[in-house]
């Protein structure tokens, strides 16, 4: 009897224990936009596939990073998947907050089926090293939105013929960009050129910056981490120069701009061309939001003075929680296997979603599913990150600080700008051991 | 069977009294005690809040690191500005409103609650829209002051000198009011008789605003200066509402920089708990220089 009542008990702690261990449900955590909404419709087919709900927990972009990192430092277990930004990746990787996925996707083909760009700034880290820890899953970068009446109206066109000795066309380089909004700004109509970031709190003015400052051959760092030289090298004073000088033509008041701006602008008639992240284009398909809607055309980023041509980087990557139980981790790598298939990757640009897949990216039904995916898809082969270390808030303060100066309050040269933030970066940097003195 | 009252089970004085101050002592130590404390600590510690890394011990490291960054002294600076400017503006303007509207007139009472009415709002919602006000293509203000012409009209929110004023002028429109109701207090407590002799002696305004107006006041003008410049010290709402502290880090206030070092991708939690505690004493110190004076002024 006795013998029997201990086998009965054995038999009930094994089956609580499988029973605990089976994951029914998993959590990924993400900002609360449209794109999560997207990823939350895909997943219902993961539980029809799998038998395992997914739960998309969305929070307010500005409270996003602080929930994240406040449940890193609890090492909790609050979430199984997150995906962060792209900037984040240093933190997650060094801290210890995110799984090393190499070995995962390696062995089952994934990193082939990304862009090689997306694969390196959502996923790898440090860069070059071959080692991945996220999957490449919202791909963003900035590009441009234009007026097609006023570009193909045969009147402004001989006008601008007349004037700059080209055609008017969707500038190929930055100074055509530039001769444009400066042949647009006509303040007496209420029409100004262009629509650039300059919003001091977060990173926009920097973000906006860099599609210049990259495709000028500029860069944050050389290959030993040095910026003395670097950031405040002649091509970088040049294309800051140049960023003032499309902030010049642009329409007033734009002093804190960033994406909702671009596009009241543009809604409004009030420029030519605006910047802005692919993400955000889709209010400016819509003709309830857009009265241009169909005259509304996009472009990716020009080429700068020697050809080289890069777009600031958004997006994100999705990356598993280091502080879940192994069950938990193997249902969420499960679920990345399940997300990186092409069909699933597919459908997810079809909901909405801005996939980072080779194969889906240069199909025909994704680029011709909006006016603007042809432009995404190309942009997504020449993206470019700022810092991506720990540090990266405390190098993103004196870049907004310097451009918001010299952009916007007009103060100093760009070379005292770019001066200004290359030593205080380099401080930063060697005061975290990133630069050896 | 009745117990005796001796051997009731009853609560003694002492411990009623313990039993009503004991939630409200536990909150204020949980809510108010223990983090001033414990932030006075980390202001002594390099630290994290985001980190898993437990607080490291570096003396006065971070006190030493604000007071010789000469950037910290320019956020020092421009709140020092900050608050001497709005702070005077708001003593004339609402001390002025209280002289003209003390006396009853027609429709007095409707006019004193609409000059109230922008103490009532939202920091945050006046910043945004002051912002749109200011704005150069379709802001009200450049009209008012006879900028039609867009090309010409000052961009308030661009430029370095015009943006500090910019939030300057929305602090003094929003709390110039809360003065007035001050000096409005003050005046009406005036008594009758001290006019009526002075009018005998046949004293002039000048010398009765001088000698008796003023002097009677003042006390309540001191606690409006004592509350306005506390407040205007921690300027934080209307600076980010309107220019985000720039150009720049033009109109960047310590308490901008404060949420700059303690959230926003550094989370400098021992370094911003170290100037926390540095503009609590400037407060402090401040505080205890117009508490004396008002002592004085009671006294004399």
């Amino acid at each position: 009897m006795k013998q029997s009542f201990r086998l009965l008990i054995v038999a009930f702690v094994l089956f609580l224990s499988s029973a605990m261990a089976q994951v029914n449900d998993l959590t990924i955590w993400w900002a609360e936009w449209d794109p999560a909404n997207y990823l939350q419709q895909l997943v219902n087919d993961y539980e029809a596939d799998t038998g395992i709900k997914v739960n998309v927990v969305q929070e307010p972009w500005g409270s996003y990073y602080d929930k994240v990192a406040a449940e890193w430092a609890a090492k909790g277990g609050g979430f199984d998947l997150v995906v962060g930004d792209s900037q984040w990746i240093g933190q997650g990787v060094t801290e210890g907050h995110y799984v090393n996925l190499t070995d995962f996707m390696n062995e089952n083909n994934i990193t082939d089926t990304v862009t090689e760009a997306t694969l390196k700034y959502y996923g790898e880290y440090p860069g070059g090293s071959g080692q991945y820890y996220a999957y490449p899953t919202e791909g963003d970068a900035n590009g441009w939105a234009y007026r097609k009446d006023l570009f193909e109206n045969p009147d402004e066109m001989a006008a601008f013929k007349e004037k700059y000795g080209y055609d008017l066309a969707v500038p190929e380089t930055w100074a055509q960009l530039r001769d444009i909004a400066e042949f647009f700004t006509r303040p007496d109509d209420g029409l100004y050129g262009v629509g650039v970031y300059t919003q001091v709190d977060y990173d926009a003015i920097t973000m906006g910056f860099e599609n210049v400052f990259f495709s000028y051959g500029a860069d944050w760092k050389d290959a030993d981490n040095n910026v003395i030289g670097v950031v405040n090298s002649d091509a970088a004073v040049q294309a800051l120069e140049l960023y003032k000088e499309l902030y010049d033509f642009s329409p007033p008041g734009t002093t804190n701009a960033f994406f909702a701006e671009m596009n009241d602008l543009f809604i409004n008639g009030q420029a030519a061309m605006i910047m802005n992240y692919f993400a955000f284009f889709p209010a400016l398909d819509n003709s309830e939001i857009n009265k241009y809607r169909d005259v509304t055309g996009y472009f990716p980023m020009p080429k700068g003075p020697t050809g080289e041509r890069y777009a600031a980087l958004g997006g994100q990557g999705i990356s598993v929680n280091s502080y879940a139980s192994d069950e938990r981790k193997q249902a969420a790598l499960d679920f990345i296997k399940w997300f990186a298939q092409k069909d699933v990757q597919a459908n997810w640009a079809a909901l909405g979603g801005y996939t980072c897949n080779k194969e889906v990216l240069q199909s025909d039904a994704f680029l011709t599913q909006t006016p603007y995916n042809a432009a995404f898809a190309e942009t997504m082969n020449f993206v470019k990150d700022f810092w991506n270390i720990p540090e990266f808030g405390q190098l993103l303060e004196p870049s907004q600080r310097y451009l918001h100066s010299y952009v916007v309050g007009g103060e100093g040269t760009a070379q005292e700008a770019m001066d200004g933030m290359a030593f205080e970066m380099d401080e930063i940097l060697i005061n975290a051991g990133v630069i050896k003195e | 069977m009745i117990k005796s009252p001796s051997k009731r089970r009853q609560l003694s004085d002492r411990n009623i009294i313990l039993l009503f101050i004991l939630p409200t002592m536990i909150i204020l130590v949980l809510m108010n005690i223990y983090p001033l404390f414990y932030s006075l600590y980390l202001s002594f510690t390099d630290y994290s809040v985001i980190s898993s890394v437990a607080p490291k011990w570096v003396g006065f490291q971070n006190y030493q690191t604000i007071l010789s960054d000469t950037r910290f002294w320019k956020h020092f600076a421009i709140t020092g500005q900050y608050t001497i400017i709005t702070v005077a503006l708001q003593m004339l303007i609402g001390f002025g409103l209280a002289l003209l509207i003390k006396e009853k007139f027609w429709g007095s009472g409707i006019i004193t609650t609409l000059i109230l009415v922008p103490m009532m709002l939202s920091p945050v919602v006046v910043g945004l829209f002051w912002r749109l006000m200011y704005h150069p293509s379709y802001g009200i203000v450049n009209y008012l002051i006879g900028f039609r012409n867009i090309n010409t009209a000052p961009e308030w929110l661009g430029s370095p000198t015009l943006a500090l004023w910019a939030i300057i002028i929305v602090d003094v429109w929003m709390w110039s009011p809360f003065v007035m109701l001050l000096s409005l207090a003050g005046l009406s407590a005036i008594p009758d008789y001290l006019y009526e002799a002075a009018a005998i002696d046949r004293a002039g305004s000048w010398f009765i605003f001088r000698r008796i107006t003023l002097p009677q006041v003042m006390p309540l003008l001191l606690i409006a200066v004592l509350f306005r410049t506390i407040e205007a010290l921690k300027q934080f709402d209307l600076v980010m509402g309107i220019t985000g502290g720039g150009p720049g880090d033009a109109t960047e206030t310590v308490s901008v920089r404060l949420y700059r070092e303690a959230f926003q991708g550094q989370f400098d939690t021992g370094l911003s708990s170290a100037l926390a505690y540095i503009v609590l004493i400037v407060i402090i110190a401040i505080s205890n220089l117009y508490i004396r004076q008002l002592n004085k002024v009671r006294e004399g």
